[in-house]
């Protein structure tokens, strides 16, 4: 299954006043592919877990936001780069209730629930990086 | 000394604001009676600073007051284009005057190379004053935003409400926090509501900003219900894996004062007409 991507754009987060401008623009991408308010919901909270993670263990980062399509489906993909000190266990970081901060260690597993696709690859010292695609449909 | 050769420009004052008015009139840039007096203003102390200029205060007022004139212009509607625009004929109605009054051509280029300098400082400075007049303005907005953002309400006798609108962010939480538990100490409420009709979703931060506001209003002896969760809120949460089952939850605001007022043992009854 081969995926096109349709419109593509960048943003720079490194503070937290940049997670709500980030949360609308990939909540615009969400309506112009004709999501459901669900689905919107779902995506701009797995963005909004996902962002906070990028600022609070990558120190700031990169991120990628795409509306794609596959044919069937459209959908909007987020790419969260940062260069961070990286997951030394992502087995151990995708379980339910962990967490290396004072967080609920929900943000990766849950995030994980709310999307159709999640990537993730990370390597110790450089840096993490975290794709999420929400279908319309999905 | 260069600047002696610009002192010659002093003698000419008048010349000068002759020449700098039609320029601006023509650009447009200017706007009339309240700017005769600021060109006058400025062009005077302009000129006196020039001729004691080894004296840098002199200079200082000259930027101050061109600072101010920055600013009273912009808040009269002026663009920082306009403004520079202000400073760059008045500079080019001086190099016009200086053409005619020094011969030399190397005199005159020095003339005009230490007029640029001056001024070109002076236009950057407009800018400065400019944005600085709006930053002001933006951050007297924020902190209105945060303050009128968080208004505790008592909706009846024992019973406060606190909607909250936006992204609960930390610092935000920590506001509305404060905020609630000092109003269930001042108005002596048992239960207080908080209403998140208006926080666009709901993730494991905010999850956890809500159960610790709970926890707090606990401790302080009230019970707190979270209204205005909304079909799609449930959902994610549910998703999310977030445990809410501790808290009293409700999708509306009068669901919610309808809970308060059975634990209040309130009853709120239709009153019966009686005809004849």
């Amino acid at each position: 299954m081969t995926t096109i991507t349709n419109n593509k754009e960048e943003a720079l987060i490194v503070r937290e006043q940049d997670v709500v401008p980030l949360r609308n623009r990939v909540k615009e991408y969400g309506v112009k592919v004709g999501m459901s308010i669900l689905n919107q919901t779902k995506l701009i909270t797995a963005t909004s877990e996902l962002v906070r993670n990028l600022l609070k263990y990558g120190g700031g980062g990169k991120v990628i936001i795409e509306s794609v399509s596959n044919g069937r489906d459209n959908g909007v993909r987020v790419t969260f780069i940062d260069n961070g000190p990286g997951i030394a266990d992502i087995t151990l970081a995708m379980k339910d209730g962990y967490s290396t901060g004072k967080s609920l260690g929900l943000g990766l597993p849950g995030t994980k629930r709310l999307v159709n696709e999640f990537d993730i690859k990370s390597e110790l010292g450089n840096g993490t990086t975290v794709t999420i695609t929400k279908w319309k449909n999905g | 000394m260069q600047n002696n050769l610009l002192e010659g420009l002093k003698e000419h004052e008048n010349k000068l604001l002759t020449i700098w008015s039609q320029i601006l009139q023509e650009s447009g840039a200017g706007d009339g009676a309240m700017e005769e007096e600021e060109s006058k203003e400025f062009a005077s102390l302009f000129l006196s600073a020039l001729s004691k200029s080894e004296n840098a205060q002199e200079f200082e007022k000259v930027h101050d007051l061109i600072v101010g004139i920055a600013s009273s212009r912009g808040k009269r509607g002026f663009s920082p284009r306009e403004n520079a625009e202000y400073l760059i004929s008045f500079k080019q109605a001086a190099s016009q005057i200086l053409s005619e009054l020094i011969k030399d051509p190397a005199q005159l280029y020095e003339a005009n190379l230490k007029l640029n300098e001056i001024l070109d400082n002076m236009t950057i400075m407009t800018f400065e004053a400019f944005m600085k007049g709006r930053e002001d303005i933006i951050s007297r907005q924020i902190d209105e935003i945060s303050e009128i953002s968080t208004p505790v309400i008592a909706v009846w006798d024992g019973i406060v409400a606190l909607p909250i609108i936006g992204t609960l962010d930390s610092s935000r939480t920590q506001i509305v926090m404060e905020n609630l538990l000092q109003q269930i100490v001042d108005t002596g409420s048992s239960i207080a509501i908080l209403d998140i009709s208006g926080v666009p979703a709901v993730d494991s931060l905010v999850a956890q900003h809500l159960i610790k506001t709970v926890s707090a209003t606990r401790l302080m002896g009230a019970e707190c219900i979270i209204s205005g969760i909304r079909p799609e809120i449930a959902q994610t949460v549910v998703h999310l894996g977030i445990d809410l089952t501790g808290i009293i939850t409700k999708a509306s605001l009068a669901s919610a004062l309808q809970t308060a007022f059975d634990m209040l043992q309130l009853n709120v009854v239709k009153r019966k007409v009686i005809v004849g």
